[in-house]
């Protein structure tokens, strides 16, 4: 592997920059002449707009346009759309509601964007949009999805009658009714999985330049797919065609999904700056990134497990509710359905599996994929299921795991998944190990005589990384195929370029595809650059989400480097008067087998540039491309362990520690992998114990819109971690690779809330499991004792 | 933020002629709570006065056993002063748990306690220590300066110059930060002296930072942590909202009461 080849701990290259505050954000574009642009937003959950007057506004200091809707829709731009078709049961499609970039009738959210206003700075923007007086008759707002399914709720879109846009199953009804008829015992309970907000770092920000003299678009963006996001903008916005529109997705300060999508503020400013002739950059603020970035999980459930006699699950039904918000976002179809109900088999041999979902329209932001996605729903609630069944049945939660674990590979669920390898009961013992299970009676002891409740709770979860095989999504209604794309360029002097179609706002691909390279051709990493997020330098690619730059975007660049490889032996064959087939690549040396005969790298790629001593009718130059499309998906899967201490007069939970075991294939970089586990469970213990978008049902106010309400983790809010990785290499790509982007907030979360639940001895709690919320359900309890 | 003319004045008297000279003027102090209401929007003062860099405002003084604290001195500096440290333990680690470490170096104990919001932690210490406020003009014992949630007895023009206290015999301080901001959601300052005991709770008051009687005569009879155990508040007299109910908050009190008066032992 060499020092800094496939598994070395080498720190990050991009570190540098962003730890000097060298990064190169949207935000920190400036080109000539540009303006600033503020949006007008509805303060209202739900209204109808009667008027819009920017008289006044345009008349203030500094301001160049205020534009509206009427005037968007007049110059053909389209509607934002969700790319993944869902059909319900019946047969019929989703029903989805128009979503104007500009609001032109009716706003459905408070935070929907009504209008753009652009002036000299961002201040006078911002000054003149309080100016702008939009006339709204206000209607009644629906938040939560059980009540925008009631019969006197309030109609949001005419297209989706009783707010209902699908009704989806998945899995054999009529199979999981049977089990569960002919069940020794049936647990059944109650999930909900809190809304969250995403929270990167870098709020999103875009500018829109228009050049009149090229009738050309340039368009920067907080993006983590900037050729899907020119490619929907393209096709489906009619911004422009695509050969006349570039995206740049510069340095992004994380996403955890968020920037997947395509908002309304980048179709917006690239029309707002052919409208007004000057470039035009819009910066999100953090109340704004509340109020507009794509919310994630909202989930309501209801589960019945089935079981024989001898404690094996002979049975899983699922009726579920997600809440979609107030539009169809690009991918908000696939979350609640093929991202969710295909990997509710969990870890477990399950016969029968059915599960209905209906996804639901409210007076709230759009909700899409947020790290993990779907993911955590159905690992969250399995595994607070099948604790619960261990509880309720008086066995051991880990009996009970691992007399249902899946033993044998390749495994087909009754929910689409093939789970290709994996080995679940080595992640089990390690995390057992490394958490000292077995002490646990002992520690509880200790902690009781302090008057604390002490707790232990595991997870063990799976999930599906590396989207995704094409024809598979396109058959289940994906708008794209999720392969990805790559180019090596190997210069003349030997040093290398890579292209790829990934994009990296966090997870570390300047230096983990750079390794990948190192670890070919023997080269060190400081030769190879990687060039990503700009889709006039870069063909095609689909981006980065879903764990799958590892398994799907490195796959791609094997197969490029496979190509520069055999070029390159050619050549050197040529040069050496060998064999092709005695040449070997070693240590950044060209090298015929067995013989001393050697060739520096940089000197075959010379050759390849000078095209003077080459291989009769070969091209000269050493730059090969290559696309990959995988053949499945990949299943990452572990044990996390938490436990918890609990101060009963409070109700505030203590993490004691939390025990991280996961099986991720193949690892690049050791570092890199921690680094993204650590993140992973700061957001799963952050929705767990703090996180929760909250509205007030009433009027559809947005409650939690800042940092004094909406609890982010902190350093001191997390124990010392415990990894450790049982990789069971993934057979269906090159690499071996499955992906650990996500992990961490998928595991987490029931770990947590079994400890939880383990410590106060009441299982119906519900995340986040704040001080408040275990202090009152203590309460209860002992209220109801007292009453007894 | 609305537009704004900053002024950074070098004496008590400048930043007062100032100040009446201007109808919206505001003075500021480290602007922990100011900036953040004024990047919202919700306030829009045409001019801040800014008293943070007033030499004789900064700086903490002993004399026996008289604590003086400067207006303009952060909290930072109470946190990590060796002679409060040895007199009062309780408010500097009070002052080290407020915020985070950007905040302790910019914020306060004048604009804190000046500002008096409900879930600042200095309003109950300076009201349990039984301090003295000082002003550019007078000086106001801690019973009639806080008035309500950012309501104190300072007039339009008048600049808190700073705190002055007799350490106590014992002071603890017990804090249960709000989840998400990390204020207060329940602070209890308890000081012992020879004229009895006071307790005073942030956080939790619909109106404040208030005192607790019951409390106070408890532990005035037995010093102990026990002896507040049993005694708690009327939920109807404090705060509700989605991160703590009343109940929940009369229960904080109590804790924290007990807490605080571990702490100080």
């Amino acid at each position: 592997m060499g020092m800094e080849g496939i598994g070395a701990r080498v720190t990050r290259k991009e570190d540098k920059r962003f730890l000097t505050g060298k990064g190169r954000y949207t935000d920190d574009m400036v080109v000539p002449g540009m303006k600033h642009a503020f949006f007008v937003r509805s303060p209202h959950a739900h209204a109808r707009i009667t008027g819009i007057d920017a008289s006044v506004a345009l008349g203030m200091p500094g301001v160049i346009a205020v534009l509206e809707g009427k005037q968007l829709q007049a110059d053909g731009i389209g509607n934002l759309i969700c790319g993944w078709m869902v059909h319900s049961k019946d047969g019929t499609p989703m029903k989805m509601g128009a979503w104007r970039p500009l609001a032109i009738d009716t706003v459905r959210y408070v935070g929907d964007a009504v209008a753009i206003v652009v002036a000299d700075s961002a201040a006078e923007a911002r000054d003149a949009a309080e100016a702008v007086m939009v006339d709204y008759d206000e209607l009644p707002a629906v938040t939560t999805s059980l009540a925008a399914l009631g019969a006197d709720a309030p109609q949001i879109h005419p297209e989706a009658p009783g707010n209902l846009i699908f009704d989806w199953q998945i899995g054999d009804p009529a199979a999981t009714d049977a089990a569960i008829a002919a069940a020794a015992h049936v647990i059944e309970i109650d999930i909900l999985n809190n809304r969250l907000s995403p929270n990167p770092m870098e709020p999103r920000a875009t500018l829109g330049i228009y050049d009149e003299a090229e009738d050309h678009f340039t368009c920067y963006t907080t993006s983590q797919n900037p050729h899907v996001a020119r490619l929907v903008m393209s096709a489906f916005y009619n911004v422009a065609p695509e050969n006349k529109l570039r995206v740049i997705a510069p340095d992004v300060g994380g996403g955890f999904g968020s920037k997947i999508y395509i908002y309304p503020e980048e179709i917006v400013c690239l029309w707002a700056s052919k409208k007004t002739g000057v470039p035009v950059k819009w910066t999100s603020d953090r109340t704004e990134a509340f109020l507009t970035d794509a919310h994630g999980r909202d989930h309501v459930s209801t589960v019945k497990m089935a079981f024989d006699k001898d404690h094996r699950i002979t049975g899983l039904k699922v009726d579920t509710v997600a809440n979609l918000g107030a539009y169809m976002s690009l991918f908000s179809s696939a979350v609640p359905t093929y991202l969710y109900a295909t990997l509710l088999s969990g870890q477990y041999a399950i016969p029968a599996i059915h599960a209905n979902v209906r996804t639901v329209y409210t007076n709230t932001v759009p909700v899409d994929a947020y790290r993990g996605a779907g993911r955590p729903e159905a690992t969250y609630l399995l595994e607070r299921t099948i604790e619960t069944a261990a509880r309720e049945l008086g066995i051991s939660p880990v009996e009970l795991r691992r007399k249902n674990f899946i033993r044998t590979f390749p495994y087909q669920t009754p929910v689409i998944m093939t789970y290709d390898a994996g080995d679940y009961e080595a992640s089990l013992s390690a995390a057992m190990q490394a958490a000292d299970w077995d002490g646990f009676p002992a520690r509880r002891a200790q902690s009781e005589a302090r008057g604390m409740k002490r707790g232990i709770g595991m997870s063990c979860y799976i999930e599906a990384c590396g989207i995704a095989p094409s024809q598979a999504v396109g058959s289940l209604g994906a708008g794209v195929g999720l392969w990805e794309s790559a180019e090596v360029r190997v210069n003349a002097v030997g040093t290398i370029e890579v292209l790829t179609g990934s994009h990296s706002h966090g997870q570390g691909h300047e230096t983990t595809f750079a390794q990948l390279v190192a670890d070919r051709l023997g080269v060190p990493i400081a030769s190879v650059n990687i060039v990503h997020g700009d889709t006039d330098k870069v063909q095609m690619g689909m981006g980065t989400y879903g764990s799958r730059s590892g398994a799907v975007g490195m796959s791609a660049v094997v197969k490029a480097l496979d190509k520069v490889e055999m070029k390159a032996k050619k050549i050197a064959a040529h040069l050496m008067e060998a064999d092709e087939a005695d040449i070997v690549i070693e240590n950044g040396d060209v090298k015929v087998a067995g013989t001393d005969k050697s060739l520096p790298w940089f000197q075959v790629a010379l050759a390849a540039y000078t095209a003077h001593n080459l291989p009769s009718g070969m091209e000269p130059g050493l730059k090969e491309s290559a696309f990959y499309d995988p053949s499945n998906f990949t299943f990452p899967a572990g044990c996390y362990i938490a436990e918890v201490e609990i101060d009963p007069e409070t109700g505030k939970t203590e993490i004691l520690q939390f025990v991280a075991a996961d099986d991720f294939g193949n690892i690049i970089n050791p570092m890199i992998v921690e680094g993204q586990v650590h993140g992973g469970l700061a957001q799963g213990i952050g929705q767990a114990l703090l996180e929760e978008v909250r509205y007030d049902e009433n009027n559809g106010q947005l409650l939690t819109a800042s940092y004094m309400d909406y609890a982010m983790p902190r350093a001191d809010d997390l124990p010392s971690f415990s990894l450790s990785h049982q990789n069971t290499p993934c057979p269906g790509n090159p690499l071996g690779i499955k992906g650990c982007g996500e992990a961490g907030a998928i595991g987490s979360p029931p770990a947590l809330m079994n400890a939880i639940t383990d410590a106060i001895g009441i299982n119906t709690l519900s995340m986040p499991a704040t001080p408040l919320k275990v202090w009152s359900a203590l309460q209860a309890v002992q209220m109801r004792q007292a009453a007894e | 933020m609305y537009a704004t003319s900053y002024h950074r004045t070098s004496s008590v008297d400048e930043a007062v002629n100032l100040r009446a000279s201007q109808d919206e003027g505001r003075y500021i102090s480290g602007g922990m709570t100011l900036i953040a209401t004024m990047k919202q929007r919700l306030a829009a003062p045409s001019d801040l006065i800014d008293l943070r860099h007033i030499a004789g405002l900064k700086g903490i003084t002993v004399k026996g056993r008289t604590v003086r604290i400067g207006a303009a001195t952060p909290h930072a500096d109470v946190a990590s002063s060796v002679e409060i440290r040895a007199l009062c333990p309780a408010i500097c680690n009070l002052a080290g748990m407020i915020g985070d470490p950007h905040v302790r170096h910019m914020g306060t104990i004048g604009g804190s306690v000046a500002n008096n919001d409900p879930a600042a932690d200095y309003p109950s210490a300076v009201l349990a220590l039984n301090a003295t406020i000082i002003t550019d003009r007078r000086e106001i014992p801690a019973d009639e300066f806080f008035q309500g949630m950012f309501e104190t007895a300072l007039q339009d023009t008048e600049i808190l110059t700073a705190i002055r206290f007799e350490a106590p015999d014992k002071a603890g301080y017990a804090k249960f930060a709000n989840p998400a901001s990390r204020y207060a959601l329940t602070g209890v300052f308890v000081a012992k002296t020879a004229s009895g005991v006071r307790v005073a709770v942030t956080g939790a008051g619909s109106g404040g930072v208030f005192r607790v009687p019951e409390m106070e005569a408890a532990l005035g009879a037995s010093y102990l942590p026990e002896s507040v155990a049993g005694i708690s508040v009327d939920p109807g007299l404090l705060m509700e909202d989605m991160h703590a109910t009343a109940e929940y908050r009369a229960n904080l009190v109590r804790v924290m009461a007990k807490r605080a008066v571990q702490s100080s032992l």
